[in-house]
């Protein structure tokens, strides 16, 4: 202690003292709309055990989170409460985007469902699988906290220069394709409009 | 079961009656599908609908609808069970509505609304159940694309200096 400091004192820099915090206190948001939230809730289960890692305070509350874990697919209906969650999370925040069907959309090529939650949210980190194993979750948080102490710091800088979204343009070729295809499928003569009179006639008689 | 020779001279139309292992069906004109409900529940005690479905038959071989709507009955005294379809076509596919019969219509008729466009007069609410409101197609027509019109990717994108 050639500077004459008192015991008990240590000298770090404020952005390795918050990561060390913030690393080891990523309190999830288990978003678990499938079998992901089955491999989850596993997860953070005695066997596996969460909580060697500090993330195992699943808040309910996206007010009291720091990780969101999006654990199945995302449906068209769910999209905009997905992001109401995320924007509603208070910074410092990441994002696991967990299983095929978040990442991808998984075997659920349809029209209802969301083809990648990376293309509408920001996501730090992918975990494959269908559903993942426990310990594929585990090393995509163990992957986490080492992103954070060697990327983060205390006022958030590094997220400044994420301004593109993560995930491939909402509307590839392919997707802009089927789109084209689909203008010269004939609606079946359904009149939007005579439906909607239809409907509106019918609640005004019952 | 009930007497099909006496619904159809009841109703004076063209009831026709099928059987496939122990399922019986009629087919019924969607003119009088109300009326012989009413009647199947009436008279006949038929007091559960089990289901109500639709079904889409574009380019299916040798139909001649375009949908079909299947009322499935059960008589919860003797066990037995009535299916019964009646056919539907474009433009401006409506029937009356069941509600006032079974209660258990409300939803399954929202729902056939909702996926198929077949509109049920006197339901009390005849809302999407299943999509979002502002959704403006019938996704199990046949003639709607399996991966749809892009509706999955309408939304706005947030990146994460933005949030």
């Amino acid at each position: 202690m050639a500077v004459g400091l008192p015991e008990n004192i240590f000298i770090t820099r404020l952005d390795a003292a918050a990561n060390w915090a913030r690393s080891n206190s990523l309190w999830p948001m288990p978003f678990a709309t499938a079998c992901c939230g089955i491999e989850l809730m596993a997860t953070a289960a005695s066997r596996h055990d969460l909580a060697r890692f500090g993330a195992e305070v699943m808040r309910f509350s996206p007010r009291q989170c720091d990780l969101l874990i999006v654990a199945g697919r995302v449906v068209m209906k769910m999209l905009p409460v997905l992001q109401r969650i995320w924007l509603q999370m208070p910074e410092p925040k990441w994002c696991i985007s967990m299983g095929a069907c978040a990442c991808s959309g998984g075997v659920f090529d349809t029209y209802a469902v969301v083809q990648g939650v990376d293309r509408f949210i920001p996501v730090d980190m992918y975990v494959p699988g269908c559903p993942p194993r426990p310990e594929q979750l585990l090393q995509a948080v163990m992957d986490m906290q080492a992103k954070v102490r060697r990327t983060g710091t205390i006022m958030g800088r590094e997220f400044n220069i994420r301004d593109t979204p993560a995930g491939p343009s909402p509307f590839d070729r392919e997707e802009r394709h089927r789109i084209e295809d689909a203008q010269f499928v004939q609606l079946g003569g359904f009149d939007a409009s005579a439906a909607a009179t239809g409907r509106k006639g019918v609640s005004s008689n019952a | 079961m009930p007497d099909i020779a006496a619904l159809q001279a009841r109703f004076s139309t063209e009831i026709t009656e099928s059987a496939f292992r122990d399922n019986h069906r009629i087919d019924v004109p969607a003119p009088v599908v109300f009326d012989v409900l009413s009647s199947l529940k009436n008279d006949h005690g038929f007091n559960m609908l089990v289901d109500l479905t639709a079904v889409d038959w574009l380019e299916y071989d040798g139909a001649v609808d375009r949908f079909s709507v299947v009322y499935l009955l059960l008589n919860m005294g003797s066990g037995e069970r009535l299916i019964v379809r009646t056919p539907v076509n474009l433009p401006n596919p409506a029937l009356p509505s069941v509600y006032s019969l079974w209660r258990g219509a409300d939803w399954m008729e929202r729902e056939v609304f909702d996926m198929f466009g077949i509109v049920f007069m006197g339901h009390p609410d005849l809302r999407r159940i299943l999509m979002p409101e502002e959704f403006d197609a019938f996704p199990l027509r046949k003639d709607y694309p399996l991966k749809g019109r892009g509706e999955r990717h309408n939304f706005p994108v947030i990146t994460r200096s933005g949030s």
